[in-house]
């Protein structure tokens, strides 16, 4: 034991305790907690949550669009349900997600006894549950929840009932966590690596959440800026949104959409980094091109602040605008191509095997660049004014979002479960669910690119009968996605209670230094600096 | 120090105290804004429990950093933390300056028949002549008077340019390890800082009680306010720290090696410092 290596101390008590510190007994541990991983666990626990919450919501909507006409919920009710969906989604599912992954893999990744800063772990976790409180109670107020849709578009949204001020005041404590957890997983990589690990021997999933983390500190308080203007606007007789006053509502969609693009790259770039953790140790080759695929993620993360426009080409933008968006935006498919391109490489010739982080991995590169080319498609100005706001964007942003970010975060579950729990989990089962993940959320969401095409519009409860049997086919594959993942939560709950003993490794071809200590890692890892060649 | 040792608490109670605080504040506030008065109530306590959360929490890294279990890695997290922090600041501020100059660049003009905007002004506003300041063509808020850049904002920012000297000579005395001057440069500091307030203070009054400029004048009342408002919020936060670190320095805390409170609030002074001078050119001046 090496009792000089780390100090711990209580908060109440002030000496130093030169022992080593198990976990606290009781619930209290989790509340109090400034270890890494158990709030990593925490992360992880609640994203799945609001994962089921934000799927319950979805499969609402899915319900209604069973067939044409208003059959189970009130129009402004069905607006409820997908503002909430994607708020619920974006902030409290795939985003607290990744920074789970961060908190448990950084560490571990870099060889640091810890975060950097812990104790402000600790409160970066600990505002999310009562951001979401705050946010979930509005369904409950007069008016119900926020129905202008997760964008908040002024002046819609200024026209809601009580619920605005608690969206606001929820968005702000979500982006005050997101900011404080984003400084610290920056200064853990910056200042925290074991000696020898320059910048370009980190692992590529250090490096995207680096980036990750910039990008949430240069963005969220654009969005804290964005939003406040809406509560003043509402509440305090500013006249930032409104054309009478010399505002302009425009105004708020280019503040929404400078924070909101970069917010997608927020959510993508740590399933790239998964993925790029994942394919190399299946092909049992290193990472192909690893030094392109550094620059390919900043250039993406640079280019996420110029592209902002292209989502409101049909808001009436000059010409030279309606161009460098659109310029800008197809730009990004270049160094998104050269990552796509480097993961096929990776697998090129290589000696692969198909568990299931591997699966979910492949289905990642190949359903991701279908979203991608979606894209492609909505950034040309004059496609896009025909696709705008309709389901083909809705059948875009899943395939990038779903089959993209969360798959990606699939494939890192059961990548590194072994490591977290010290058990395999079941194979079998995660084939099974695989295959089913994979198979309905493209009944669910393939068939929405036609009827974007087709003319249908999003965010409406009802369509014309034309669009009937496809969106039949949507919700059969909504209910079938959602379903499947209960067995997700089944499989992750055995291994957690038991199974194969988990080696040091894991997986043949591991490769990094989460995988020299031994599974399930100890609670205290790294005290002393491990040497990096 | 050992350069193995990298300082990790065990367990923290603060953050878990200042979510309630936080949550009982903003909610309080937003059952207010709904016309629940009692709320305002739970906002206070939540602002009692905030500002509590703060003194135990600081209270305890600075008893921490006395007792020098803090290494030098521990010091560069720090120090990279309050760097990045003051960046996120920064973009929190360029959101409201974005504002202003769209305002000023595009919807003002638009709203006079430039560009692309010229259907608004011929169906809507067709007598509404695009100038900056303006309350806009329904001129919200009534006539008002433009606030001037040459009195007091002239004023202030000499003021505020020249803390930022006292509190660099400040730094030299601590650096010299030379305790009064380390004192009075930042007494000198934190006066001049609520100096710089109070008197912003007093130019709120003037345009409310004397030019009927408010927060509600339109587009140059919202940009007006909004930023010198969140201004004037942080360099009353700045004070408090530099006010903070004074005190703690007239305890003998700090030397010429281990100072970086002070240096982290001499930062966050500097940023207010410059953004200052962004409002003075773009808000008041040009």
């Amino acid at each position: 034991m090496s009792a000089a290596t780390t100090r711990d101390a209580h908060d109440d008590a002030h000496h130093d305790d030169h022992h080593h510190h198990g976990p606290e007994p009781g619930v209290m541990r989790w509340v109090y907690t400034t270890n890494h991983k158990d709030i990593g666990t925490l992360y992880l626990v609640f994203s799945f949550l609001m994962l089921l919450l934000g799927g319950l919501l979805a499969l609402g909507i899915r319900t209604e669009l069973w067939s044409p006409g208003l059959q189970f919920v009130e129009p402004d009710f069905f607006n409820q349900l997908t503002t909430m969906h994607a708020l619920i989604m974006v902030f409290g599912a795939i985003m607290p997600a990744t920074v789970g992954f961060a908190n448990w893999m950084v560490p571990l990744m870099i060889g640091a006894p810890d975060m950097a800063l812990p104790r402000l772990n600790n409160w970066s976790f600990w505002l999310l549950p009562f951001a979401f409180a705050l946010l979930i109670s509005t369904f409950f107020m007069e008016g119900g929840a926020p129905a202008a849709g997760w964008t908040l578009y002024a002046p819609l949204v200024l026209q809601g009932g009580a619920n605005l001020p608690f969206a606001i005041f929820a968005i702000h404590l979500m982006g005050i966590a997101s900011v404080m957890g984003a400084i610290n997983i920056i200064v853990t990589i910056l200042n925290m690596r074991a000696p020898g690990m320059t910048l370009l021997k980190m692992p590529l999933f250090i490096w995207t959440w680096l980036i990750t983390a910039f990008l949430l500190v240069a963005a969220m308080p654009v969005f804290a800026g964005a939003v406040t203007m809406l509560l003043t606007d509402k509440f305090f007789g500013t006249s930032f949104f409104d054309a009478a006053g010399g505002g302009d509502p425009v105004l708020f969609q280019h503040i929404f959409w400078f924070f909101g693009h970069p917010e997608v790259y927020i959510m993508i770039l740590p399933s790239f980094g998964i993925v790029s953790q994942v394919i190399p140790t299946f092909a049992r080759k290193p990472l192909f091109g690893y030094e392109s695929m550094v620059y390919a993620t900043a250039s993406i993360a640079f280019l996420s602040f110029i592209v902002w426009a292209h989502h409101m080409f049909t808001v009436g933008m000059p010409l030279a605008g309606e161009l460098f968006f659109m310029y800008t935006t197809m730009l990004i498919a270049v160094p998104t191509g050269v990552k796509v391109f480097n993961w096929v490489a990776t697998m090129w010739r290589g000696s692969m095997t198909f568990e299931t982080p591997m699966l979910y991995a492949i289905a990642f590169v190949i359903l991701f660049t279908l979203g991608g080319f979606s894209g492609l498609m909505l950034a040309i100005v004059p496609s896009d004014f025909q696709y705008h706001d309709t389901y083909f964007v809705v059948a875009h942003f899943h395939y990038v979002l779903v089959t993209g970010s969360l798959f990606g975060i699939f494939a890192g579950v059961y990548y590194w479960l072994p490591k977290w729990t010290g058990n395999m989990y079941d194979e079998r089962l995660g084939k099974w669910h695989f295959w089913l993940s994979t198979i309905f959320v493209n009944i669910l969401f393939f068939p929405q690119h036609f009827l974007g095409l087709a003319g249908m519009p999003r965010r409406v409860p009802d369509y014309a009968v034309q669009f009937a049997d496809w969106n039949m086919v949507s919700s059969i594959g909504g209910f079938g996605f959602g379903l499947s993942q209960l067995l997700f939560a089944w499989i992750v709950l055995q291994c957690c209670r038991g199974g194969k003993q988990a080696t040091a490794e894991v997986w043949d071809g591991s490769d990094g230094l989460e995988w020299t200590v031994p599974s399930p890692a100890p609670y205290h890892t790294f005290e002393t600096p491990p040497a990096v060649r | 120090m050992a350069e193995a040792q990298y300082y990790v608490p065990h367990g923290t109670r603060w953050p878990i105290m200042g979510s309630i605080g936080l949550t009982a504040l903003v909610g309080g506030f937003a059952a207010l804004l709904n016309g629940a008065s009692v709320a305002s109530l739970v906002m206070v306590l939540g602002f009692v429990i905030l500002v509590a959360m703060m003194f135990l929490w600081f209270g305890q890294v600075v008893r921490e950093s006395e007792s020098r279990i803090y290494n030098d890695q521990v010091d560069r997290s720090f120090r990279w933390g309050m760097g990045w922090f003051i960046f996120s600041e920064v973009c929190f501020f360029g959101a409201f300056f974005g504002a202003l100059f769209y305002a000023r660049v595009y919807s003002v003009p638009w709203l006079g028949g430039e560009g692309t905007g010229v259907a608004t002004n011929l169906f809507l506003w067709p007598s509404f002549d695009s100038v900056w300041p303006t309350n806009g063509p329904a001129a919200l808020g009534g006539a008002y008077q433009v606030m001037g850049a040459w009195g007091i904002p002239a004023l202030n920012t000499i003021i505020l340019l020249s803390s930022g000297g006292t509190v660099t000579w400040a730094h030299w005395g601590i650096i010299k390890d030379n305790r009064p001057q380390f004192v009075w440069g930042l007494l000198l500091t934190v006066v001049l800082g609520f100096l710089f307030v109070g008197l912003q203070a007093y130019e709120y009054y003037e345009a409310y009680a004397h030019l009927n400029l408010k927060l509600s004048t339109g587009i140059y009342g919202s940009t007006f306010f909004m930023l010198t408002g969140f201004h004037g919020a942080h360099v009353t936060i700045g004070a408090i720290m530099l006010t903070v670190v004074m005190l703690r320095g007239m305890r003998g805390h700090f030397d010429s090696k281990n100072h970086f409170a002070f240096e982290a609030a001499a930062w966050y002074w500097h940023f207010v410092d410059v953004v200052w001078l962004g409002l003075f050119i773009f808000v008041y001046w040009l």
